[in-house]
């Protein structure tokens, strides 16, 4: 049956207090509002240049995307497509495939050879990264994503890849000697190996 | 020589010179001044304001004005065509026109000829711009009847009675200065203040009423409830585009800075110095005197903006009311005891004056005192008020059910 009751919240049983018309303030009162204004104008500014000076963002800022690399330069991404199946907004793509000895691109068995994120669809939610098992998948605290045509806010992995750091070697490259992709999660790689260097 | 003798004197291509020159120099002013108008508000709000275009953003509006001529031009179907275009040259033109009698400097040499920068000294200047300012209200009229549409209409109302009621005002209180300088003239006004207390000190009461009902006059905050955007989009521009609202945007800032002027002229002793610095007239072959009136116009257009950036604007009714109620009962008064003083002055003993003066005094303390009273008691009649309960069907109040529901299975 619908209740017609009048809902019972905070605000329906607090008392309406009748406000005194006090008129118009005093002089020095309303003077007092004319000084705020003036004082203002020599105060500083809360407005940021922004083409020139950037503002600094929050560390935990939610930015456009970036693929991990482990310390060698191997890329953490597996191609298990969890972040894709965690996108509320159906963002990413992901094509997985598998690795051989001969084109090693992460340690272990796959990797993601394709990687999309698509920006005019990215709500910068942030879901994918808690689904990514290895930690490839991370957000930046780059802002400036407009561009002038939609295939350019389509992010291939190239664009979203972490760069090389000392260190690294650019894949594919075997993994270090007598490491396993255990060790690889552990983070017992360091750095590259001579012997990973290709020919 | 007065002002009016040296103009009388000016050959016609001077006289065209000088028209150029201010016309150029209320445009240039303009510009100045809807540039500093929104940086001094951005100032006062902790922001910035444009300081893009140009060093500063100074070119603003010069870009703004640019962006406006380059948009597209639309006559509503609805309008009346003829008058939909004269009405914002009306506006603009008017606007120029006050300019005519506003004296910028004392006397002068301008290309080769002795002559004050003034275009004409009419023996009834102040009247002129009180006159061509109401010619301006038909710009405003006009623009709101032919748009044929109704935001327009109710905001070219609005404004017309501001504009108007506010005249009023504005014109009792040039009556008093009319008396103390014996003359409308702008040139001899100010002449009349040289050298002795400005007007704006002699006659403070009719200075403040002047400087309220100069808000109303020129449609700015806190009385701008010609365009308040709330209520009536944007008053009588709805329906304005392109370079026709550019005009009225145009005529809108010309004014306030001609009203400006007419307060430095009136009240605040023209291009003369301040106290004390009189000497500095005689600098640049007197050309010095364009700077204190300068100053002092622009004294008052940052006035003008410190005071929208301050106080919200007031509801029409109370706008009004104001109006009519106070400011042209109270100059009414002022008047009648400016002008008794200024007779008793140049006919009778000081004694005369001074009694009349104490006599003044009793009354207003009087007034005061029995206002007050009244108030208290009205106060009290409020209290007691008890509202009947009607005798007719009210319908209930939303937390109270109407009816009962029933449940019908």
């Amino acid at each position: 049956m619908a209740n017609l009751e009048p809902k019972k919240n905070a605000l329906a049983n607090t008392e309406a207090v009748p406000v005194e018309n006090t008129g118009p303030a005093s002089l020095l009162q309303q003077a007092k509002g004319f000084w705020v204004t003036f004082s203002k104008q020599f105060q500083k500014k809360l407005t940021y240049n922004y083409p020139e000076e950037k503002p600094p963002v929050e560390p935990r800022f939610h930015g456009r995307h970036q693929l991990n690399r482990h310390p060698d330069g191997l890329e953490k991404c597996i191609g298990c497509e969890l972040c894709a199946w965690a996108c509320p907004a159906d963002a990413i793509y992901v094509e997985g495939e598998s690795n051989t000895e001969a084109e090693r691109f992460s340690p272990g068995e796959r990797y993601g050879k394709v990687y999309q994120i698509n920006y005019l669809r990215c709500i910068f939610c942030g879901l994918c990264v808690e689904a990514c098992p290895t930690r490839a998948l991370t957000m930046t605290n780059e802002y400036e994503l407009a561009d002038d045509s939609r295939t350019k806010l389509i992010f291939e992995k190239e664009d979203l890849l972490a760069p090389l750091r000392q260190g690294m070697l650019q894949p594919p490259h075997p993994m270090y000697p007598g490491m396993d992709e255990t060790n690889y999660y552990r983070g017992d790689v360091k750095q590259a190996h001579s012997s990973q260097e290709s020919k | 020589m007065t002002n009016a003798e040296l103009i009388a004197n000016d050959p016609g291509w001077l006289i065209l010179a000088k028209a150029g020159i201010i016309f150029a120099f209320a445009l240039v002013t303009v510009l100045l001044f809807i540039w500093a108008e929104r940086r001094i508000l951005g100032f006062m709000q902790n922001r910035l304001g444009p300081n893009r275009v140009g060093p500063f953003g100074l070119l603003q509006s010069l870009a703004d004005g640019i962006k406006c001529a380059l948009k597209e031009d639309i006559i509503p179907s609805g309008a009346d065509k003829i008058v939909f275009v004269l009405a914002p040259a009306i506006s603009a033109g008017a606007a120029f026109m006050s300019f005519a009698v506003m004296p910028a400097t004392g006397e002068v040499t301008l290309f080769g000829q002795k002559t004050v920068m003034q275009l004409t000294d009419l023996p009834v200047g102040v009247l002129y711009v009180l006159a061509i300012a109401s010619v301006g209200v038909y710009g405003i009229v006009l623009a709101g009847w032919s748009s044929g549409s109704t935001y327009p209409l109710l905001g070219g109302l609005r404004s017309s009675a501001q504009v108007i009621s506010y005249e009023v005002a504005m014109g009792l209180s040039l009556v008093s200065v009319f008396i103390y300088s014996g003359s409308m003239s702008t040139g001899e006004i100010v002449a009349a203040q040289h050298g002795k207390w400005w007007y704006a000190v002699v006659l403070f009461p009719s200075f403040i009423i002047y400087v309220i009902s100069m808000f109303g006059e020129t449609n700015r905050a806190p009385f701008d409830l010609a365009e308040a955007e709330g209520e009536l989009v944007a008053g009588f521009h709805t329906e304005y585009s392109s370079l026709k609202f550019a005009l009225f945007f145009l005529a809108e800032y010309i004014n306030i800075v001609a009203i400006s002027a007419l307060c430095t002229t009136l009240f605040l002793g023209g291009y003369h110095a301040f106290p004390g610095l009189g000497f500095t007239e005689s600098w640049l072959g007197g050309w010095f005197t364009a700077f204190w009136f300068l100053a002092k116009v622009y004294g008052l257009c940052y006035f003008f903006i410190w005071v929208r950036g301050t106080l919200p604007r007031i509801r029409y009714d109370q706008f009004m009311k104001f109006g009519w109620k106070v400011l042209i009962p109270f100059n009414l008064v002022w008047i009648m005891v400016v002008a008794t003083l200024r007779v008793l002055s140049q006919n009778s003993s000081r004694t005369a004056m001074i009694i009349f003066a104490g006599v003044i005094v009793a009354l207003a303390m009087l007034a005061s005192f029995l206002y007050d009273k009244s108030k208290a008691k009205a106060a009290i009649a409020e209290d007691d008020f008890v509202a009947p309960a009607p005798n007719f069907p009210v319908p209930a109040l939303p937390t109270q059910p109407t009816s009962k529901v029933v449940n019908r299975g």
